[in-house]
């Protein structure tokens, strides 16, 4: 019973990681409805730009605050010099840029830090917390808490600031938001901005208990898409409560046997979800995707 | 798939068995011309190869060029994308060294065992996977192309896991094939074949439904084609073109690790179609031999093919989205006006 | 004789009853309309005779045959040709390609005999390139064979839609507003168009809002409100229908 306990403790923790990313996921989404291949490539970025400014002997929190804001000028440079040249591209061009973006971020990070694992000391301490016999890491709980805080102010921002709803009203029509005077592609810059640093934020936040390397990115970002499909794409909630899914049904599996084939549980249940749920688990929106 | 096998001896003879009217004979240049030349630059470029290594490099352009042009037949034509190709390449090779140096199958009839393995894979999950479109269907193939990796790399009794596995050398006809420069002749037969084939199919009523099919679903319904149906059958066939291209370059290589099925793999192979040009047979030759030879041209760039790849998919997409032949001959066309 | 029937047919979606009860019938070789003011339910009638929806109950029969069930494609088959309101184009490829599309389903598209480019691909891929041509000239686009469809202009994209349509040879075809957006000289070429079409003996049925053209060429009007049939019969009678009129007027008041 402890054991099970333990696994879904620990799913749970995985599975904040795995939503926090989705979370970026669902605002670019939303926004331009873009699916950006590049989004776990941003959070690699984050964390690799607070482990370097640490390593350059400044204390954690500026740390993490540049790394988050790393991110976000990472988003705004994505979209600036490769979307927006693209203009009304159709979602195969997307795709395939977007995939570029994601080998350019892993390029340079590359070609800066090499392809070394690296990692950032836990915010409030190592030192395991027992409950009910079973070990919670402390900075579980700071994924789990920044993970609940950007649900609570992403919400907020889309459905009570003027700006939120520009963002949308552009997402759902980028004619009619003209025509509003909504200057469109701000918004939509200003959202692959915040994608950036939602990303960062989660690459910064999950250093201290995953390692973050080059080629980290291409993994998360495909599982925090998993997890966003899960809830139902556009959704910020669904994106969470999928990731949370996807991070205890792969513990639990790799806990009793299949550890060989944990990776392959996002792509298994991406398929199925796919082919049998377009609409994903909580798929209220009216996404068309068949 | 099987139309590989039974293409082969028509094919060599088709076209001095249907000797063209005079009045065809401008279409037959258009048509023939580029096969012809294709047929040329494989004979010349033993002549002007330098040493083994070019050869070598030759026989891997070739190879990525048929499964480029069986890739492009799916994205390119039919507007239908694929990021998992490389786990077909990987079921070819596998399926191919498996059977043979595991349970002592002779490897050519594994190689087209598993090359409609693959075809048959493809068929059976296209159905389900083709009815996704853009971002969703980028996704679930890359999913299936990811599942493939990871089966190859954590079987370790059956497929030698992250070590990879060995192939013996190939002999057909009592020939020990064990240099590139007599696979140079195999693989540049298959690749003349299917380029033959290829530009027959997109000149023929099937190849205007498989371009139609990259429309609304509207449009191509109402002229009468059955959408998933030609979707899934492109799919297959390109599948199984790809996987015995992965045999064959398994057998050349004698040697295979998972890497080869790997996500940049499919990425390589979707670059190659992408920059030699979609919906272009021609494209995707180019297009796999840029791919093919970029990271030898760019030796001293090694440790930064992500970073070149990425960057040159953005160029392309951003400034040439239609590729490199179909701009070029764009530009020819406006500059003749 | 009657060549499509529609029977009972309705349409709900959620609580909302988009077509309700439709009952008509739509003479063999005739030029007719379904008219009606907007929101009325033409469209979703027309996606209901095409396939792009199963209906919810009711039964649409072409030439006897029921089409409920069966997907597009097969409809196009037994007989049913359409058209857009906003022409469908595949604009990679040229104008009389886009033409040759609609005879797709007379010709040989297995994968094998194409690869190996048989002769009987060859010749009946030529004959129907031919074909193309002489619908190209009939719908008055013999100037655009071989150009691109992005070169062409609008009112030449919907005549080179319905050149498409008749490739397949239909026994009805479906004319989804092909008046809309066209100007005046191009709506009696369409008007001259439509005349010859049902000439030739195929049934014609028009979704249309433009009345000029729907009375002048008409034989029959079905007109939709609300989902539900109005009112049909010849122009005349429709035109004194007081329940029509109000219909309209209720709208442009």
């Amino acid at each position: 019973m402890t054991e099970l306990l333990q696994y879904v403790i620990t799913g749970v923790t995985v599975g904040s990681i795995y939503g926090l990313i989705a979370l970026g996921f669902v605002l670019v989404y939303n926004s331009s409805h873009v699916i950006n291949f590049a989004q776990g490539d941003l959070q690699m970025v984050g964390g690799m730009i607070a482990v370097a400014v640490l390593t350059a002997g400044l204390p954690l929190p500026v740390a993490v605050v540049v790394g988050t804001l790393g991110g976000a000028v990472a988003g705004f440079l994505l979209y600036k010099a490769a979307i927006e040249p693209a203009g009304d591209a159709g979602p195969l061009p997307l795709v395939v840029i977007t995939l570029g973006a994601a080998l350019v971020l892993r390029g340079v990070v590359e070609l800066i830090w090499g392809r070394g694992y690296y990692s950032l000391p836990a915010f409030s301490g190592d030192e395991a917390i027992q409950f009910l016999g079973v070990t919670i890491v402390p900075q579980s709980l700071w994924v789990l808490g920044l993970t609940a805080a950007v649900v609570v102010v992403l919400t907020y921002f889309f459905n009570s600031t003027k700006t939120g709803k520009a963002i949308l009203a552009t997402s759902i029509d980028p004619d009619a938001a003209t025509l509003m005077g909504i200057n469109t592609r701000r918004m939509k810059l200003l959202c692959f901005g915040l994608g950036g640093f939602l990303g960062a934020v989660a690459g910064v936040a999950i250093a201290p208990i995953a390692f973050t390397y080059s080629m980290v990115g291409l993994m998360l970002g495909l599982k925090g898409f998993v997890a966003a499909v899960l809830g139902g794409l556009g959704n910020f909630k669904g994106a969470v409560i999928g990731g949370l899914i996807l991070g205890v049904t792969e513990t639990m599996m790799s806990g009793y046997g299949a550890s060989d084939y944990k990776d392959a549980i996002a792509f298994l249940l991406i398929l199925v979800i796919l082919i049998f749920m377009p609409r994903g688990l909580l798929g209220a929106s009216g996404v068309e995707r068949v | 798939m099987t139309n590989m096998n039974e293409a082969v001896a028509p094919a060599q003879s088709a076209p001095i068995a249907t000797p063209p009217a005079l009045k065809l004979k401008a279409d037959s240049l258009r048509r023939l011309g580029p096969v012809v030349a294709l047929g040329l630059a494989i004979a010349l470029v033993p002549l002007i190869a330098g040493s083994a290594y070019h050869m070598h490099m030759a026989v891997m352009i070739g190879i990525h060029a048929v499964i480029a042009i069986s890739l492009n037949l799916l994205v390119g034509y039919a507007g239908q994308i694929s990021l998992g190709h490389a786990g077909f390449m990987a079921i070819g090779a596998y399926g191919t060294a498996i059977l043979s140096a595991r349970y002592g199958w002779p490897p050519l009839l594994g190689l087209g065992v598993s090359s409609i393995a693959a075809g048959l894979l493809a068929f059976a999950v296209g159905r389900p996977i083709l009815r996704l479109k853009g971002y969703y269907l980028a996704m679930a193939t890359l999913g299936l192309g990811m599942i493939i990796y990871l089966v190859i790399s954590n079987e370790v009794w059956l497929t030698g896991g992250p070590d990879g596995m060995s192939l013996s050398v190939l002999t057909v006809f009592g020939i020990e094939l064990d240099s590139a420069g007599k696979w140079y002749w195999i693989v540049g037969a298959i690749l003349l074949l299917t380029y033959w084939m290829a530009r027959n199919l997109v000149d023929a009523p099937i190849g205007r439904a498989l371009r139609a099919l990259e429309g609304p679903d509207a449009l191509a319904a109402s002229a009468g084609i059955d959408i998933s149906w030609n979707k899934v059958r492109i799919f297959a066939v390109s599948a199984a073109l790809t996987a015995l291209m992965g045999g064959v370059g398994a057998l050349y290589s004698g040697f295979i690790t998972p890497k080869s099925a790997d996500f940049m793999q499919s990425i390589e192979l979707i670059l190659m179609v992408i920059l030699g040009g979609m919906g272009s047979v021609f494209g995707a030759v180019v297009g796999a031999g840029i791919v093919t030879m970029l990271p030898q041209v760019l030796t001293s760039l090694e440790h930064y093919e992500s970073l070149v790849y990425g960057v040159i998919l953005i160029l392309v997409m951003v400034f040439m989205p239609k590729g490199l032949v179909p701009t070029t001959a764009h530009l020819i066309r406006k500059f003749r006006r | 004789m009657s060549d499509l029937q529609v029977v009972a047919l309705s349409k709900v979606f959620g609580g909302l009853r988009a077509t309700d009860d439709v009952s008509f019938s739509i003479e063999a070789g005739t030029v007719n309309s379904i008219i009606g003011p907007n929101g009325a339910g033409k469209t979703t009638l027309l996606n209901l005779i095409t396939g792009i929806y199963e209906p919810s109950s009711g039964d649409v029969r072409l030439g006897g045959k029921s089409l409920i069930g069966k997907p597009t494609h097969v409809r196009v088959g037994m007989g049913l040709g359409r058209t857009f309101q906003t022409p469908q184009i595949c604009h990679n490829m040229s104008a009389i390609e886009n033409v040759m599309l609609g005879s797709h389903l007379q010709l040989d598209s297995r994968l094998a005999p194409a690869a190996l480019r048989r002769r009987s691909i060859v010749s009946a891929d030529k004959q129907c390139r031919a074909r193309a041509a002489e619908l190209m000239n009939y719908v008055g686009l013999g100037r655009y064979l071989e150009e691109s469809p992005g070169a062409m202009p609008y009112g030449a994209l919907k005549r080179l839609e319905i050149a498409r349509a008749l490739a397949g040879s239909p026994k009805l075809i479906l004319l989804d507003e092909p008046a809309a957006g066209l100007g005046a000289p191009e709506k009696a070429e369409l008007s001259q168009l439509i005349s010859k079409l049902s000439e030739s003996g195929v049934t014609t049925v028009l979704v249309e809002h433009d009345m000029k053209l729907v009375m002048s060429v008409s034989k029959h009007i079905v007109v939709l409100n609300y989902g539900k049939k109005l009112a049909e019969g010849t122009p005349d009678v429709v035109r004194d229908n007081p329940e029509v009129i109000a219909a309209y007027l209720g709208r442009a008041a």
